[in-house]
């Protein structure tokens, strides 16, 4: 139905745009991993696997990217914690506060990260919000050394940040179960928690996965927070690249870390999908 | 999908703990915001507890602070220029996802819902040396361009889904009565897509006021909004910061109550749920497979 | 002579029963907000009978069954299963089943799963589910599709495993929301007469919600008609299109003709009309079927006291076996008559008769709300 001129024309500039600022950025990326950079701080378009070699060899970057998976793992773990119940209770149990939950949920997610990163900070330092609360209330003696300028910080505050990344795929997928299918279950004799494990959750699992990839592979390539929070235990892999475009000055070496990383998310996303499909039966 | 299940509750214990649980996490989600906001209106600073000394000098240093507000007005000219572009292209990625067949369409579908599951230092980075290479040098319009490819991806996606419900008879009865496709599009299209645009373009706007991760490997001389608050969170924190983002916070509220409102009028509750399990799965989920 | 049938059967339903009806349903009352859907219903079923609670859309019927089945909480009234009270207990307590209208099948289950299912959450043993389930299915015959997922079967086989899925637990009572509608016309009366088999073979009771009446009539031992959340009529098909109670019930069961006549002394008159009555003086309503109009003068077996009216044809439709007619006299008396298929070619005047005894008196239905 439509003619070719026009399609030409709708499809022709977002390709244009998206090949010259997002493919061909990426391709050079790639390129740039096997360059090197020069006495000079120039950069020296020379083909080389040194920076590879360099990556493997040295056990910083290895420690840095498992602390980094590790945080990310516990940011993953305790949104879907946080968030599935939520959810649950959003779709399932919220009735006529149904609408003002789920904008209490959007809500933080378009409030800028920079704000809630740094409300974090004042609330955990050690002339923080919460430990001058703590010692007025005579809980502790002294302010605890532990909740700013480490992973927990990091953590933390991640956590806060992606939780509602990860209820609103739940949500959409506890959305789309048919009321009709726990009606059956109960009409079967299921009680509500048999029929929560044996329909809802694994109806639910497309979602949980959306969830959590979103939530673990943000947190992987996440700088801010461990910036602002993390102290030097907290410090991860992004935080290496970005130092490496900054002061430390090694740009093929940064885009040798950062293609690493775009091949793992891009292969998380992948596995992701997959394992999707094969739960998705709505 | 509702049921009538208004009058019939076995509200066990059960239900009471997830509501408990649902409480609990909303206070964890709001309460840092809340601490926010009461502390900047205390006279002691950002710590310490309990606040008093109530003073509103922390907004007066505010609206005195020349350079916060050049930052304000960058980050508007920036987001402004960054909904026109993502929609120009968003719309147009969306029309051609949604009607046309062409090589590579599987490739371009991903690439463009890449930016939003990406980590933002990737895009920045990838964008910085694309600019370094073609020697151009960072400013605003650098800034700009990077918005703009990350946020395509809200385009679309939101786009997309209006098209679904736009009815295609009414395209054909145009064409049939003689509008040719260009009139087409901007006398029936369009129109339908009214309320996915606006929609749209709030987010997008929004987002790109708030926007830090890729504009951080961008800047020139210029700063926006997040960058400025982020050069002083370097060198120490005043509660002048709180001030800011009390109200950032009370923008990003209005703004988005907005958006939701506008989206339930079009077709209840909005599926922005939708827009994160796009870019996870990396498809657009609705029917159409190229 | 025609004569009226006992209110009190009518209204609540609770007609002669034998033995201690299977579920016995009191008052019950529903009201969604201001919505009022059902209104003081009381209705007894007895032990593997075939109830159909008929209606329209909006008539409460499914709203019934959900209470009864265990989604719905009455506002009022009781419900009691073998004398105990059922609607005290949680649907998964209840031994009852439900085939849902659009089936409801757990897509990530294997039919085999789904059938099993109910046994599963009772925990019964493995041996006895896989036995009992091959059992189900067989009787359904659904066996070769025992490993394929809902989404792969049609609509027809779909319902045959959601039915399974509800016998093989064994309920006192299996309550089936429409479980027709959704399939096409061939197909369904198929299933009319399978699922009407199905139960006499397994004795259990079942309440079948329908919007078609013809459904109704095929299938049903008996029928309890519903409008705007009261129970209009509850008896056998027979009885209630033969003598049906209402102006409502004449209409929504097969076609009549109403006649709105005036008796006196013992004669009923509507327009040209007249026929004697038992009945006393006043207005009247009277149900006549357009089959139990003949052509005058043609048949060998005549009516006695037969009624005659002439009149025009002034429309026709032709329906295979039968053909209906509208014929207007001049006074203007229009009255809808079935007669056998023939030649056709009708003109002029043409004269008809029935039986005073087909004149059957109907109520006025009330209106409500």
């Amino acid at each position: 139905m439509f003619s070719r001129a026009y399609r030409a024309a709708v499809t022709v500039p977002p390709l244009l745009w998206v090949t010259v600022l997002l493919l061909i950025p990426y391709l050079l990326m790639f390129c740039y991993s096997f360059w090197s950079v020069s006495m000079a701080q120039t950069v020296v378009h020379s083909w080389t696997l040194d920076n590879y070699r360099e990556l493997l060899r040295v056990n910083v970057y290895w420690q840095t990217l498992f602390r980094s998976m590790w945080i990310a793992a516990r940011v993953m773990l305790f949104s879907l914690l946080l968030g599935y119940p939520l959810a649950y209770y959003l779709s399932f149990h919220a009735g006529k506060r149904k609408d003002l939950f789920y904008q209490l949920v959007i809500i933080p997610l378009w409030v800028s990260y920079l704000v809630r990163a740094y409300a974090w900070k004042t609330i955990l330092g050690s002339d923080g919000v919460l430990n001058t609360l703590l010692q007025y209330v005579h809980v502790t003696t002294h302010p605890l050394g532990f909740l700013l300028y480490s992973p927990f910080a990091v953590v933390l505050t991640l956590t806060h940040i992606y939780t509602p990344f990860t209820i609103l795929p739940i949500y959409a997928s506890l959305e789309h179960i048919p009321r009709a299918l726990v009606e059956a279950s109960h009409d079967l004799g299921g009680s509500p928690s048999q029929t929560f494990w044996r329909v809802i959750f694994p109806l639910s699992i497309p979602g949980v996965l959306a969830g959590a990839t979103f939530a673990f592979v943000l947190s992987l390539g996440d700088f801010l927070a461990p910036l602002l929070l993390g102290g030097p235990s907290g410090i991860m892999i992004s935080n290496i690249v970005v130092s490496l475009f900054g002061a430390a000055y090694n740009w093929p070496l940064g885009a040798a870390i950062s293609l690493c990383m775009l091949v793992l998310v891009v292969g998380l996303l992948f596995i992701s999908e997959r394992l999707e499909k094969k739960w998705s039966f709505t | 999908m509702e049921l009538h299940m208004s009058n019939d509750t076995h509200a066990s214990s059960g239900t009471r703990w997830l509501l408990v649980h649902t409480v609990a996490v909303f206070a964890f989600l709001y309460l840092p915001i809340a601490v926010l906001i009461v502390y900047s209106f205390n006279g002691e600073g950002v710590g310490g507890f309990p606040p008093h000394n109530l003073t509103l000098d922390w907004y007066r240093m505010l609206f005195a602070d020349a350079a916060i507000w050049e930052s304000v007005g960058n980050s508007v000219v920036v987001a402004l220029a960054a909904v026109a572009i993502a929609l120009a292209f968003g719309v147009l990625a969306a029309l051609a996802l949604d009607r046309a067949q062409f090589p590579g369409k599987a490739l371009f579908r991903r690439l463009v819902l890449l930016p939003l599951i990406l980590p933002g230092i990737i895009t920045g980075l990838s964008l910085l040396m694309l600019f370094r290479e073609a020697d151009v040098k960072l400013s605003l319009l650098t800034i700009v361009l990077g918005h703009g490819t990350a946020l395509i991806s809200v385009a679309t996606t939101e786009v997309f889904a209006g098209l679904q419900k736009v009815d295609r008879a009414q395209e054909e009865a145009s064409l049939d009565l003689g509008a040719s496709y260009w009139q087409t599009f901007w006398r029936v299209t369009i129109p339908n897509l009214q309320l996915p645009i606006i929609g749209a373009a709030l987010l997008i706007f929004t987002l790109s006021m708030d926007e830090i991760a890729v504009s951080f490997f961008l800047i020139g001389r210029d700063n926006t909004l997040p960058l400025e608050i982020w050069g002083r969170l370097r060198r120490g924190i005043t509660p002048e910061i709180n001030a800011i983002s009390t109200i950032i916070f009370v923008f990003s509220l209005v703004a988005i109550v907005i958006w939701y409102r506008l989206r339930v009028r079009t077709e209840g509750r909005p599926e922005i749920a939708e827009l994160i399990e796009a870019a996870v799965q990396g498809g657009l989920t609705h029917e159409h497979e190229s | 002579m025609a004569s009226t049938t006992s209110e009190s059967t009518v209204v609540t339903g609770l007609t002669k029963l034998a033995t201690e009806p299977l579920l016995s349903i009191r008052n019950i009352a529903k009201h969604f907000g201001k919505n009022i859907v059902l209104r003081d219903i009381s209705l007894d079923i007895a032990e593997g009978e075939f109830l159909t609670i008929l209606g329209e859309s909006g008539s409460g019927k499914t709203t019934l069954l959900r209470i009864i089945a265990g989604f719905e909480t009455a506002n009022s009234g009781q419900l009691r299963m073998s004398g105990e009270r059922l609607d005290r207990l949680p649907p998964y307590r209840r031994r009852v089943n439900t085939v849902f209208q659009h089936y409801a099948l757990f897509p990530h289950l294997t039919v085999e799963q789904n059938v099993a299912y109910g046994l599963r959450v009772a925990k019964l043993s493995d041996a006895e589910i896989v036995s009992r389930v091959e059992q189900a299915l067989s009787m359904v015959k659904m066996k070769e599709y025992a490993r394929s997922k809902p989404a792969k079967i049609s609509g027809g086989q779909q319902q045959r495993v959601a039915l399974a899925r509800a016998l093989i637990n064994r309920p006192r009572l299996l309550l089936l929301d429409e479980p027709l509608s959704a399939l096409d016309a061939n197909l369904r009366r198929q299933m009319q007469v399978e699922l009407k088999s199905l139960q006499r073979e397994v004795g259990i009771a079942f309440l079948f919600v329908t919007h078609d009446q013809e459904e109704a009539m095929v299938m049903s031992d008996r029928i309890a008609l519903l409008r705007s959340g009261e129970l209009e009529q509850v008896a056998t098909p027979r009885e209630i299109y033969r003598r049906p109670a209402t102006a409502y019930t004449a209409q929504f069961i097969g076609h009549t003709n109403l006649l709105p006549a005036d008796i006196k002394d013992g004669v009923a008159r509507y327009k040209s009309l007249s026929w004697p009555v038992q009945l006393p003086d006043g207005p009247a309503l009277f149900s006549l079927r357009p089959e139990n109009i003949r052509l005058a003068g043609i048949s060998n077996d005549p009516i006695g006291d037969a009624v005659r009216f002439r009149g025009k044809l002034r429309h026709h439709a032709f329906h295979g076996a039968s053909e209906l007619l509208q014929i207007e006299h001049a006074d203007g008396l229009v009255l809808w008559v079935r007669i056998r298929s023939s030649g056709g070619g009708w003109h002029g005047d043409l004269e008809f008769e029935f039986s005073p005894n087909d004149a059957a008196p109907v109520r006025e239905s009330q209106t409500r709300d």
